[in-house]
């Protein structure tokens, strides 16, 4: 049952008089489905989905000294990242283990002051402002020349997630900037051409969870349900629906996409999970790099994996993987696949079984059930060929 | 058969108790609308062999959405004696005729008394009105 102390999103109400199945995700009240998962994984894949995504919180760090800090807060170098541009990167521990996985953009306002978003998980907003609080004491946050202001302005704004081939179609006739041309993990301040945006403006990347293209769009809490109509209008004749975060945990497994609370942890450092690539070990100094550098010259006790179910019955989160009876892993994930019609899952085996192609044996319930490691991503959207 | 005419579990299972030839009562066991409506998006049904035996609130099979797995439990003491096949072929149908075509298994049911502990189609309504908030 649902508790009183679950968060609503602006469009809560919305969700609810529209037939969303609400269900409680790590904190907040959220529509699991409005139809059914696979329907509308499906019509993401081939037309487009818009999902709520205000659980996400969204911090924003502004400030001469913003930089620097968030650079010495974050595993991925992003002092230098560009106007517009947005990066994926790590929280970790002085262990080096995953406390969280974000995004950071960094914008600019009207008057072309810099400021950043870093968009953290739902389930560990609070413990990632925490963090930042105690990584930010006052003398840091107001040293003379290099102050900080933060703000956690995730209750402040709406976050919407449109995704599909057709989400330039959808999204274009709402916003100011030219969405065709803008590249992938690139974004920017926009304004909302629609009335009931009342000229406000937003923040649009060309980002998202799903293995499709897509954006995400950060509104206002007050316009958001209106902007949310307005693009289900415009969406409608493009066979673009809502979808809910049922859709949504389908869609980033088939792609290949870690989740914090499954493949990532406090006991998972990145070379493990796969997301290395996510860390800068020269340069700016954060919490866990120096155990990292450490980490990065041993092997690795267990490595991420993608599984293909031989059967019908899908592997879940906490299932053993073996091999000859003896374990060797453990499932962090596993679904149906809409897109591939069998059961896919995700999970850390030991470096020795990790290889593609190895057959091992997943302990579903008491009965061992046939997989075999295969390349992640499950699912790469078809590329794009030069027809016009 | 219509949902008033069957006995209800409070995990969703339905039966729908008859006299076979032989004189023997038979359960036919199935999953209700409401339970259907709530699983949604269903991929994989595993249902148990003839012969096997069962009792009543324990598993005999289990039922797999996009979501999660659930456990089907038995309403009765007793033998399955039929297994509907085609079932797993047709899941995304099962919960447009959830009480004829969807059957899931008959069981010759060992012992009559425990029928009186399942629920009538009025209280279980009032269940799963409940669940609802």
């Amino acid at each position: 049952m649902l508790n009183n102390a679950t968060l609503h999103t602006p469009l809560y109400d919305w969700h609810v008089a529209n037939g969303g199945r609400m269900v409680e995700f790590a904190g907040w009240v959220m529509p699991v489905q409005y139809t059914s998962i696979i329907e509308e994984h499906k019509i993401t894949r081939v037309a487009g989905g818009i999902a709520d995504i205000s659980h996400m919180g969204r911090l924003r760090f502004e400030g001469p000294g913003a930089a620097v800090f968030l650079a010495e807060l974050l595993t991925r170098r992003v002092a230098d990242i560009a106007d517009g541009q947005i990066r994926y990167s790590l929280v970790t521990n002085e262990q080096g283990g995953i406390l969280d996985d974000v995004l950071v953009g960094r914008y600019h306002n009207d008057y072309g002051q810099p400021y950043y978003v870093v968009v953290v998980n739902a389930c560990n907003r609070a413990k990632i402002v925490e963090w930042i609080g105690t990584h930010l004491p006052r003398e840091r946050a107001e040293r003379p020349g290099h102050e900080v202001i933060w703000t956690d302005v995730t209750r402040l704004w709406a976050m919407l997630a449109i995704q599909g081939p057709r989400s330039v179609e959808l999204l274009q006739p709402l916003i100011d900037a030219n969405l065709r041309t803008m590249k992938y993990y690139r974004g920017g301040q926009v304004r909302i051409l629609h009335p009931a945006a009342r000229r406000q403006g937003g923040i649009i990347s060309r980002t998202g969870y799903t293995g499709e293209d897509g954006f995400e769009l950060s509104v206002g809490a007050g316009i958001a349900p209106g902007v949310w109509e307005a693009m289900l209008e415009i969406g409608k004749p493009l066979g673009i629906v809502p979808t809910g975060i049922g859709a949504r945990d389908t869609l980033r497994l088939e792609a290949g996409m870690p989740l914090y609370g499954h493949e990532l942890s406090e006991q998972i450092d990145p070379f493990q999970a796969g997301l290395g690539f996510a860390c800068h070990l020269v340069g700016y100094d954060f919490p866990g790099r120096d155990a990292l550098l450490k980490i990065k010259e041993q092997t690795a006790k267990f490595v991420r994996v993608g599984l293909e179910m031989h059967g019908r019955r899908a592997a879940r989160q906490d299932c053993h993987i073996l091999t000859d009876s003896k374990k060797v892993g453990c499932i962090t994930s596993g679904t149906f696949s809409p897109s591939l019609g069998r059961p896919i899952a995700m999970g850390y085996v030991r470096p020795e079984f990790a290889e593609v192609g190895t057959e091992l044996q997943i302990d579903i319930r008491g009965r061992k059930e046939p997989a075999r490691v295969v390349q992640l991503p499950f699912y790469s959207r078809p590329k794009k060929g030069n027809k016009k | 058969m219509t949902p008033e005419q069957l006995l209800y579990t409070k995990s969703h299972e339905w039966a729908y108790v008859q006299d076979d030839p032989s004189g023997a009562k038979i359960a036919t066991v199935g999953l209700s609308a409401f339970a259907l409506e709530l699983l949604t998006d269903l991929v994989y049904v595993d249902l148990p062999e003839v012969g096997r035996r069962v009792s009543a609130g324990e598993p005999l099979g289990e039922i797999e959405s996009v979501k999660a797995v659930s456990d089907l439990y038995s309403p009765v003491d007793g033998e399955v004696v039929e297994v509907n096949t085609a079932l797993a072929d047709n899941l995304a149908g099962l919960a447009d005729d959830p009480y004829d075509a969807g059957w899931f298994v008959k069981i010759r049911i060992a012992d009559e008394s425990l029928l009186a502990g399942l629920l009538d189609y009025a209280a279980y309504q009032k269940q799963c009105a409940e669940e609802e908030h």
